[in-house]
């Protein structure tokens, strides 16, 4: 990509296992160290190296991948170390959420239903990309599967949790998006007036905690606390 | 106390910039920084400063400053009409300005952004490793009237001012080039041809993000274009958007996306796209990593000494100011226009 950018593309659609590839193949080029490599990310299922081209060759960069994707089977490696669980509060529905009755018939599902699925387990953060500290988060079973709006929502607020694709979002800043507003947390993925400016980082989980409005009010009035959010490592 | 810029007045983007902070992308970050990174060295070298210095880029309108003690300052980027104290000064110079005058920049007269260098730099505070606005990301905020910008210790040596900078138009639009990026195959050969051989328009919705470029034809589409999962972008991509319209990507722009990419446009030639003010034409051709390659290991390898040779001293003849107001192109300077070898 570019002269000094290369992709490294585990599948063209979404993947649960893409999507680990990638984490795992970034997180060993960069314990790996190389030279020349500026930078490395993911995405939803690539891994994405950029370099300084006077350094190194792009030539020699790609051959290097190719030993490495050789050197075993990505697909089903280990998640990286260091990873977090999250578990941040949110409003399902109600007038800080309109389109989760909306979503939850689209799944086919009754809303309590909808938010016993959306809690029961946490999603990974597959990536964090387009703003600053914003997860993508996922997968969430087929029938979650709910196009994007063909009409953009001019402006869902700061820390909205919207959903398409079996893809979960938490918005940093007030956004127009295509993506439907399903709930409502004061949590905050990109602080960059404090120590931890990113707070989510790929490849951690996150379980949305189903909580009433006037929690999330008392947590939105609490300065000491990102919305509520606690995490603990994963071992 | 160190010295200070007095903010008078501003137009609505007039922000602080350096060459922006890598190493973010992993974070949602892009790397956001002068649009035009040329102008920033520009302006090192008429001041005989590190082009890691802040500077106060102005989109389209300047404002009314005013230093707190005397200041070597710099005008590239864009040229504006600009005065202290009613007399023009020289665009692309360097000047010394002193307490009590007011150096006004108004509007643009070619190109977007023209830029404003102290000497020691614009020394805000740093927010993860740079002084940069990153007003999409919230990352500061753009400059005010009122504002006291503190500025940084100028050289011991300094006071030399009056110099000149020639050459590098980069305000009329043209041909630029690009290479391919991870969906350029994903475009057929037609529509890479047609690509090529269209003029653009640059339309009037464009800012740091990125510009839009209007065109007559139909619109251009990659295969499976509405599948496509959301990829890594980085700045100069060129995303085809749903109405087959190209969006030139610049350096505040997200850093993930769902539109196909045709290609990314050269670092070199980027400026030419962000200088490129509503209704320019721009053009749009492929060359191949290996010249892109080359042409970027030249330049970066002369960089210090075209700077050099562009060089001068300001002359102080009217009829010499006017030429240099009209900003002719000085031949023989790379532009980034010409045609590749």
């Amino acid at each position: 990509m570019g002269l000094s950018g290369v992709l490294v593309t585990f599948a063209d659609e979404l993947s649960e296992t893409a999507n680990r590839a990638a984490l795992a193949f970034r997180d060993r080029v960069e314990a790996d160290r190389w030279e020349g490599i500026e930078e490395t990310a993911v995405s939803l299922s690539s891994a994405f190296l950029r370099f300084d081209p006077l350094c190194v060759a792009q030539k020699e960069i790609t051959v290097r991948l190719s030993r490495l994707l050789d050197s075993e089977d990505w697909y089903a490696a280990a998640l990286p170390s260091g990873r977090r669980r999250w578990r941040i509060p949110t409003v399902f529905g109600g007038p800080q959420a309109p389109q989760f009755d909306e979503v939850a018939e689209l799944a086919g599902l009754s809303s309590d239903k909808a938010v016993a699925e959306l809690t029961a387990r946490p999603v990974r953060v597959m990536t964090i990309g387009f703003a600053p500290g914003l997860p993508y988060m996922g997968i969430l079973p087929a029938h979650w599967d709910i196009p994007r709006q063909t009409a953009l929502t001019p402006l869902v607020p700061a820390s909205a949790v919207v959903l398409a694709v079996r893809q979960l979002i938490i918005f940093s800043t007030p956004t127009p998006t295509g993506w439907r507003h399903i709930g409502q947390t004061c949590f905050r993925g990109f602080r960059p007036e404090t120590e931890t400016p990113f707070v989510l980082r790929s490849g951690d989980e996150v379980s949305l905690v189903s909580v009433s409005a006037e929690k999330l009010n008392r947590l939105k009035a609490d300065p000491k606390t990102n919305g509520g959010a606690t995490c603990e490592p994963i071992p | 106390m160190s010295p200070a810029l007095i903010i008078h007045s501003a137009g609505p983007g007039v922000t602080v910039q350096d060459l922006g902070r890598e190493g973010y992308l992993a974070q949602g970050l892009s790397r956001g920084g002068a649009a035009d990174r040329l102008a920033v060295a520009e302006g090192a070298a008429l001041l005989g400063q590190d082009a890691s210095l802040a500077v106060l880029e102005m989109a389209g309108f300047g404002g009314v400053f005013e230093p707190d003690a005397p200041m070597r300052v710099a005008l590239t980027g864009a040229p504006m009409r600009a005065t202290v104290d009613g007399e023009t000064l020289v665009w692309n110079a360097s000047h010394t300005v002193m307490p009590g005058q007011h150096l006004s920049i108004s509007t643009a007269l070619k190109g977007v952004y023209g830029y404003l260098h102290v000497g020691g730099g614009i020394d805000t505070p740093m927010a993860l490793g740079s002084r940069s606005a990153h007003l999409t990301a919230g990352i500061g905020a753009a400059v005010a009237a009122g504002d006291r910008l503190p500025v940084g210790k100028d050289r011991q040596d300094a006071g030399r001012t009056g110099m000149v900078l020639s050459g590098a138009d980069r305000f009329r639009g043209g041909v630029v080039r690009v290479v391919p990026s991870a969906q350029t195959h994903l475009f057929p050969d037609a529509q890479r041809a047609r690509f090529e051989a269209t003029g653009f328009t640059r339309d009037a919705r464009g800012n740091r993000q990125g510009v839009r470029l209007a065109h007559g034809a139909e619109p251009f589409a990659a295969e499976g274009q509405l599948s496509i999962l959301s990829e890594v972008i980085v700045p100069g991509d060129i995303q085809m958007t749903g109405d087959g319209t190209p969006y030139v990507l610049l350096p505040e722009c997200q850093t993930m996306g769902g539109y196909p990419r045709i290609g990314t446009v050269v670092p070199e030639d980027l400026p030419i796209v962000a200088q490129a003010a509503p209704g320019t034409i721009l053009g749009f051709r492929f060359v191949t990593l290996e010249s892109a390659l080359q042409s970027h290991r030249q330049s970066h390898a002369q960089a210090a000494s075209d700077m050099k040779k562009r060089l001068g001293p300001l002359v102080r003849d009217p009829r010499k100011i006017q030429d240099l107001l009209s900003f002719q192109l000085i031949s023989g300077v790379i532009s980034g226009m010409e045609p590749d070898e």
